[in-house]
């Protein structure tokens, strides 16, 4: 037995140890089969099922153009993406395209690892007469960095089946913020202590509900969240303050929902316990999946007749370190994955909105009854100058558990956020 | 006096069964959500209304699948036959011999267990990159191929062995590396089981490390593929829950393997300080 | 004699070359592998690296400074103490109790074991998703609906700031009780059946035996559970990360542990020298308590 035991130890070591040497040459017999007429570029983004597949087609189409050029698509986990992509920037090597979110440009760009995309194909001019003007975030010291093949928007989504259920007409939507909140009421309903059993409408502000607070709520009851540039908080203001308290009260006084219903607010409105929603285009995918699901999308309410929106989009940049062949393949490729085929394929299998003006602007878009909203939205979308969206997006959170859990003032609650978030912008622009 | 003890002992069987299902809830929970379709995973109930097989077969259909799964059996393996190996000789020289820096080797191996993994995480990056170990198997192994916790664990054993039994190995004419070979590693065998299981558990599981030195789909370990379902906007839990499923049952196997040694074999040996 | 103790001395010798050459290959790996990027993760502490640039700036102690200075950096170090003082006794002490009383059962142990060592091999991710579905208040949260149908006010759980530390202590007990387990069981039937047989003949009872005889010989497999626990605890991460929030160890921090809070800086911040100074200080707090502990270990001896 001892013996047995002792050998067959020795005999897993031994193979294991075969195996590691084998695979490991393996691995460099590979990098080296890689060297041959054809350009080799690489590109990164995060996994999607259909962004995947949409970009896989798209190497197809344009390999069988170009077949001097092979283009190899990788993938990461969405939630380590950004943890991946600056782990790789030390060692000089990785991607040479790379889909980035907009928020994150500033630190990528500012530590060298973009490169400004070239004069000759993607002028100024170019970009800004075709693209949507809030791609101007993408901007840094005159020069473009990084662009999009599609954009997002937020629109409302309401449920037909629970507005007939009470008492609404299923087909017409709340077009103001009073509506919106007085059609919620209606919607929701509590057992006889006042546990929620259906809500009005979604109250997550860890999902897409900061962004309604800070570009749409604040503009709409007459401030700005930020001041021109994007360097300073302005939304510790009246206006502001009226804002959040607004916000708060959806859950404390008009009671219509809570965050973390059914864990959150895609999930209750999948499982059709919530009545409306507010989320972006990507979602419609999700819900077109469930066959019970009957919805309709429409833009987002006004108040005292103003509409805002929020915009915000994943962009492509060329890496640093990209030069000679690599870098003609990757502005070729560039060219390709932001052309109209591009956009148009992107709308229909991701179900994000053209980066192109011209083309989200064809009646056929514009008035589709579930794209339409959101892109009727984009042209009066503000895109928030992100440094840090994860930290900017808790002080809002921590705000509201402030007034909720520790009875702060709304007041205090939002000079906090703001003190908090201003932080966050100094410790940036200081740094430039 | 008897019937009291028998009466007891099913209370306590009745108790331990109570916590049990207490214990297995959860998972009995992943299992079943993974049988789950559409709405039905937002449904409270243990019993899958349409129970499905839809999940397990997207998965496995996924043709890369296969690939994830066995580079995690790979380097499970390999890591840990190298652990065992490894650590079990350090343990065996830090608790048998008496030498010069004897203790500070020993604190030195034990703080590696002080350190969080993701501080290492861009110093190794750029060793791997620097000798080209990027997506390599050798590339997600190196870091784990001896641990802290495991040397600290065979010292601790290799201590309860009486030393007589080796000096007979001396008197035979045995060298040094033959008497750990074949005196010492027998009689820890149950320390060695106790260690393979939580090594190919650790290493089963490991997540950071295989995400940032591959980069090669097929290079991924099946955590690391697993998390793509952990997607933007929104997870797809029953795709989550069929995965971790599927990930149980090869360190559920292993451990039903050496469990048994485990118990055993410390009744002969034993933990001592 | 001169001739004995001079071969004794030369078998000490083979023996001193032998256990350095057991040593060597291993010494060269943890140098390189892990003291040296540890050393280097400690000469980033005193810099003001962000990952992406190519500089390090040499900062000296502005880091450190900055950590007295900051609220959430006490916050997390007092949230991973609740961690070990709350979590690793109860789980040691559940985990012995269970492994006590499956060590009595006369039929059907093997199955016990089995399931009780089910959650600790159980992706904490999936784990972490179940649990956060139990807190949830109801409709869907099952500890909810039970308080409601027996008529007591819903909880917070995991949304408030009392409760949410204890609920995910919680689920970590719940997935670490069977690695306690398994080594007490390990302990306990390692004890001679002897010692208990003559403690019978004096007539001892249930409760003598346990407290004279089970707990004493148990010390040193306690004290290896403590030691390898408390680091356990000390580094405790996963569980938080997927249970809370945007996994940012809410609500207001008070779920956040020193390591989460570490890795967040690093790869979200990008602030790699104020991570890395918060770990040298988690590594200086775990290396203090765990000398302790040794020590204390030597003198049970």
């Amino acid at each position: 037995m001892m013996k047995n035991g002792g050998r067959i130890l020795l005999l897993v070591l031994v193979l294991s140890m075969f195996m590691t040497g084998f695979l490991f040459a393996q691995g460099g017999k590979e990098e080296a089969a890689g060297e041959s007429e054809v350009t080799e570029i690489v590109y990164w983004q995060y996994f999607y099922e259909t962004k995947e597949q949409t970009v896989s087609k798209l190497i197809e189409m344009f390999e069988a153009e170009n077949p001097d050029i092979k283009v190899v698509q990788q993938t990461f986990p969405y939630e380590q993406y950004n943890t991946k992509v600056a782990s790789s920037v030390p060692s000089g090597e990785g991607a040479n395209i790379i889909n980035l979110y907009y928020g994150w440009l500033p630190t990528y760009i500012d530590s060298g690892y973009l490169q400004p995309l070239p004069e000759s194909k993607f002028s100024n001019e170019f970009i800004e007469s075709e693209f949507f003007p809030l791609v101007g975030a993408a901007k840094f010291d005159g020069s473009y960095y990084a662009l999009p093949t599609a954009v997002r928007s937020l629109a409302l989504f309401w449920n037909k089946k629970l507005f007939a259920e009470a008492g609404l007409d299923p087909e017409v939507p709340p077009s103001t913020v009073e509506e919106l909140v007085a059609f919620a009421k209606q919607l929701t309903e509590t057992d006889k202590s006042g546990n929620y059993l259906q809500t009005g409408m979604t109250q997550e502000l860890r999902a897409q509900l900061h962004h309604w607070v800070r570009e749409v709520l604040i503009r709409q009851f007459g401030g700005t969240p930020y001041n021109e540039d994007g360097t300073q908080v302005t939304y510790n203001s009246q206006a502001g303050y009226d804002a959040f308290d607004f916000f708060v009260k959806l859950n404390t006084e008009e009671n219509i929902g809570m965050p973390n219903f059914m864990t959150d607010d895609v999930t209750a409105f999948k499982s059709q316990m919530m009545g409306m929603t507010i989320d972006g285009s990507f979602r419609l995918g999700t819900f077109d999946a469930l066959e019970e699901l009957d919805y309709g999308v429409t833009e987002l309410p006004s108040m005292n007749g103003e509409r805002y929106n929020f915009a915000s989009f994943w962009a492509n940049g060329i890496t640093s370190f990209t030069t000679g062949k690599e870098l003609e393949a990757s502005v070729k490729f560039l060219d390709y994955l932001t052309s109209e085929t591009a956009m148009s394929m992107w709308l229909e299998n991701v179900g994000e909105l053209p980066a192109k003006k011209a083309l989200a602007m064809k009646d056929e878009f514009k008035n589709n009854p579930k794209y339409g909203p959101f892109i009727r939205g984009l042209e009066y979308a503000n895109a928030t100058k992100f440094i840090d969206e994860t930290a900017q997006r808790m002080v809002w959170i921590d705000a509201y558990d402030e007034v909720l859990l520790n009875g702060m003032s709304i007041k205090d609650a939002v000079d906090q956020a703001a003190a908090t978030e201003q932080a966050v912008l100094d410790k940036y622009y200081s740094g430039k | 006096m008897k019937t009291k003890i028998s009466s007891f002992i099913q209370i306590r069987v009745i108790l331990l069964a109570v916590i049990g299902i207490f214990m297995l809830f959860p998972f009995v929970w992943m299992l079943a959500t993974s049988f789950k379709q559409g709405a039905d995973v937002y449904n409270l109930s243990i019993f899958p209304q349409n129970p499905s097989l839809a999940n397990y077969k997207r998965l496995l259909s996924r043709s890369i699948f296969p690939w994830w799964f066995m580079n995690s059996i790979i380097v499970g393996f390999s890591v840990t036959a190298s652990v065992l190996f490894f650590d079990s000789l350090v343990g065996f020289a830090l608790s048998k011999y008496n030498f010069r820096g004897k203790k500070v080797v020993f604190l030195m191996i034990l703080s590696t267990m002080m350190i969080p993994t993701e501080m290492l995480v861009i110093p190794w990056y750029l060793m791997a990159n620097n000798l080209h170990w990027v997506d390599t198997y050798w590339g997600v192994m190196f870091p784990g191929m001896m641990s802290g916790f495991g040397t600290f664990l065979m010292r601790q054993f290799f201590m309860g062995i009486p030393d007589d039994l080796l000096d007979a190995g001396r008197i035979d004419g045995l060298n040094e590396f033959r008497i750990w070979w074949k005196i010492g590693m027998p009689l820890v065998r149950p320390a060695l089981s106790a260690l393979a299981i939580f090594s190919f558990i650790g290493n089963w599981n490991a997540f950071m490390w295989p995400l940032i030195v591959s980069n090669k789909v097929k290079m991924f370990t099946l955590p690391v593929g697993l998390s793509f379902f952990n997607g933007e906007f929104q997870s797809q839990w029953e795709m989550v829950m069929t995965g971790a499923s599927v990930a149980t049952i090869p360190v559920f196997i292993i451990f039903l393997l050496f469990q048994r040694q485990i118990i055993q074999g410390i009744a002969l040996t034993g933990v001592k300080g | 004699m001169i001739q004995e103790s001079a071969s004794r001395r030369s078998l000490e010798r083979t023996k001193r070359i032998w256990a350095y050459l057991f040593l060597i290959v291993p010494v060269i790996f943890y140098v390189s592998i892990r003291f040296y990027p540890t050393l280097q993760a400690f000469f980033l502490s005193l810099t003001n690296w962000d990952i992406v640039s190519k500089d390090k700036e040499f900062i000296g102690l502005t880091n450190y400074r900055n950590l007295f200075k900051d609220e959430v950096f006490w916050k997390t170090l007092g949230n991973t103490g609740k961690y070990v003082i709350y979590g690793l006794p109860t789980s040691l002490l559940l985990g012995f109790i269970i492994a006590y009383n499956i060590d009595r059962v006369k039929r059907g142990s093997e199955i016990f074991k089995a399931v009780y060592f089910i959650p600790y091999i159980t992706s904490m991710v999936a784990i972490a998703w179940v649990w956060r579905w139990l807190y949830q208040p109801a409709p869907i949260g099952v500890f909810n609906k039970i308080l409601i149908a027996v008529g007591l006010p819903q909880q917070k759980f995991l949304f408030s700031q009392t409760q949410a530390i204890f609920s995910i202590l919680a689920t970590t007990i719940w997935a670490d009780v069977g690695f306690q387990m398994i080594i007490f069981l390990a302990g306990i039937k390692q004890i001679s059946r002897q010692y208990y047989e003559a403690a019978e003949i004096d007539g001892a009872n249930n409760r003598n035996l346990l407290f004279r005889i089970t707990l004493p010989l148990l010390k040193p497999t306690i004290v290896f559970l403590i030691v390898t626990g408390t680091i356990r605890y000390l580094r405790i991460f996963t569980q938080v990360l997927n249970m809370t929030y945007q996994g940012e160890g809410g609500p207001l921090n008070s779920t956040k542990p020193l390591v989460l809070y570490i890795y967040r800086s690093a790869f979200q911040q990008f602030d790699m020298g104020y991570a890395a100074a918060m770990t040298v200080i988690l590594f200086l707090i775990i290396l203090a308590i765990t000398l302790v502990q040794l020590r204390v270990m030597r003198s049970e001896d």
